[in-house]
């Protein structure tokens, strides 16, 4: 069903080419909304929204849009997306929508679309650019979701808002890590996430 | 002495590569150089080598923290009993014996953890054992209130070693000071075991000695935690039965407080050994001391009743929280402060300044010290920067001007 190429397109980014583990791309929201998985999980398929669609429009523009402002055009594309996105968060998961608040704007200056439709829109086919656009957001959604997960599990105790850990382990002393909560172990658990990533693919390594 | 040497001579063979147990050569070594003097000398060029290498400096280190560590332990107890009302007709032996209970595993805890880290790292890497941890693995046990939960200070522990010590490359190339970021990392994940006045004061007793019902009145607030909470010009700091502290008090540090940080007269002890053998630098203590007075005068001076500690003379300052630790042990830290003369000056100074800075004006924080050091960690290698290259523009234009005359 799938070519070579689509396929690489497609499950790429899921490992090898990861837009935030290997790109270091997309950083600042993986930062701001993982402390809970249920901002995290949500702004994933936001993201995939609107990289998914954004990669198809551009895609069957890409050949009538003058070269010195296709910066502009694909903007615009992107910034229509992201209101749509944000207008059906606001009108289905008011609360999620309330938590994740500036960032779903920001989505429009998320560097993973930006750089999807730069590197990849402007040069393929729709079909090709839409697993892209799914494929780069999975690698992103992926890693996200597990940051998120350590976050909530270490720093509340719970997981999509359900406590996971029994009353009788609090008890005997444990506590929660109130630094997980804040921003810096984000970016910390993402460290640690590309070393066993770089350990386990050792071809990935810088020399 | 001879002895050792010549049993230790016999085992080494089976640690050499191709031996019994040549994975553990690096263990082996650790423990050698430990013990002895390595007698190996360089293989080019002329170099002077002297008897003080690194295990050596931390030998010293050790030494001086000795008497803040006794004393740290007498004050634990001296505290428990004072707060369960039997002082009076407790020795000064059982005194001192529930104090080292009570410290004493979390010393253990520390260095089991730091040390094991640091093995297996070195392990890992094939290096040889680097011997830093054996300072911060004690400061880290005197730098914890008694009541922190063992467990935390492992994880804490850990997460230091790992993260600000063993991913920048080990002894010597760590950006942070590991033991504060320790602190550091229990402050801001376990706030409500490492603040306010629960923690600072052992109640309960330790190993089942010391039982007892704490006395009617007791609050274990510390006398920093105490000054955020007053609102007149009149400050009076209670110990936890509700008599006054005198300044003289808070000199030799029977208060409330983190275990090895309350006397500042044991600190000032271990900052003559080290000044005397030359270990750690008097320019940066000096400032760090100049560095806070000067700030707490200048508060002093612009006093109000908003910010309550302000009315606090310098010299109180100077004897309360960890703002001495921290000048003698944490700001001389060679690896993470400043490296040129200048340069230590400027360093030390805004350690003490800021200290008092976070002190007085965030509620947020009654203590500065730590986040203090840590904040001027990132800025010694700038201070370094500019030191040297105001230095290399002194000199270029004096030898243009010099080039200029002679013409």
């Amino acid at each position: 069903m799938l070519s070579k190429k689509t396929k690489e397109a497609l499950l790429g980014p899921l490992s090898k080419n990861n837009p935030v583990l290997i790109q270091v791309l997309g950083i600042c929201s993986a930062l701001a909304v993982t402390a809970k998985l249920e901002p995290a999980f949500v702004m994933a398929i936001s993201v995939t929204a609107v990289l998914a669609f954004a990669n198809v429009i551009i895609s069957l523009l890409r050949n009538t849009i003058p070269n010195s402002i296709r910066i502009i055009v694909q903007l615009v594309v992107v910034a229509a997306l992201v209101i749509i996105v944000d207008q059906v968060l606001k009108a289905y998961v008011y609360d999620v929508s309330k938590q994740l608040s500036v960032f779903i704007g920001l989505i429009i200056t998320n560097c993973i679309i930006m750089g999807r439709l730069e590197a990849f829109a402007m040069g393929n086919g729709p079909w090709e650019s839409f697993l892209d656009g799914v494929g780069n957001v999975l690698g992103y959604g992926l890693v996200l979701i597990i940051i998120a997960f350590f976050r909530e599990l270490l720093g509340s105790g719970t997981l999509f808002g359900y406590q996971v850990i029994p009353d009788c382990v609090y008890e005997i002393g444990y506590a929660n890590n109130g630094l997980m909560i804040l921003p810096p172990m984000a970016l910390i658990v993402a460290g640690c996430i590309i070393w066993a990533h770089r350990s386990m693919n050792k071809d990935l390594q810088e020399k | 002495m001879e002895k050792l040497r010549k049993y230790i001579d016999k085992i080494k063979p089976n640690f050499e590569p191709g031996g019994k147990y040549a994975k553990l050569r690096s263990v082996f070594e650790g423990f050698e150089t430990f013990l002895f003097v390595p007698n190996t000398t360089s293989k080019s060029g002329v170099h002077i080598h002297d008897s003080i290498d690194s295990k050596r400096t931390m030998t010293v280190v050790i030494l001086a923290l000795i008497p803040a560590l006794l004393f740290g332990m007498y004050n634990v107890g001296y505290q428990h009993y004072l707060a369960i009302g039997e002082l009076a007709s407790t020795s000064f032996f059982t005194i001192f014996l529930y104090g080292f209970l009570a410290v004493l595993p979390k010393i253990v805890v520390s260095y089991v953890v730091g040390l094991g880290i640091e093995f297996i790292s070195a392990q890992i890497r094939g290096h040889e054992i680097q011997e830093g941890f054996l300072v911060s693995g004690m400061l880290i046990p005197m730098i914890v209130p008694v009541d922190t939960p063992l467990w935390m200070i492992a994880v804490a522990t850990a997460f230091a070693v790992i993260f600000a010590k063993e991913i920048f490359g080990g002894t010597g190339m760590n950006i942070f000071n590991v033991a504060l970021i320790t602190r550091a990392f229990l402050f801001f994940a376990y706030p409500s075991k490492m603040s306010g006045d629960s923690v600072f004061v052992r109640t309960s007793d330790t190993f089942g000695m010391g039982a007892g019902n704490v006395v009617e009145g007791f609050s274990g607030a510390t006398p920093l935690g105490q000054l955020a909470t007053q609102t007149s010009e009149n400050i009076t700091l209670k110990t936890t039965v509700g008599a006054d502290i005198s300044t003289w008090d808070m000199f030799l540090g029977l208060i409330p407080g983190s275990i090895g940080e309350t006397s500042t007269l044991a600190i000032l002890i271990g900052a003559a050994i080290l000044l005397f053998t030359g270990i750690a630098s008097w320019r940066i203590m000096l400032s760090v001391f100049v560095g806070g007075i000067s700030m707490a005068l200048l508060a002093n001076a612009f006093a109000s009743p908003t910010y309550p500690g302000s009315f606090l003379t310098p010299f109180d300052h100077i004897c309360l929280g960890g703002f001495a630790f921290a000048a003698v042990f944490m700001a001389t830290d060679p690896v993470t402060g400043a490296r040129t003369n200048v340069g230590k000056y400027i360093y030390g100074f805004l350690i003490g300044a800021i200290t008092i800075i976070i002190r007085l004006y965030n509620n947020g924080y009654p203590e500065g010290a730590m986040l203090a050091v840590l904040l001027m960690n990132v800025f010694a290698p700038l201070i370094d920067y500019f030191v040297v290259e105001s230095n290399v523009k002194r000199r270029l234009k004096r030898a243009k001007k010099g080039g200029v005359t002679n013409e």
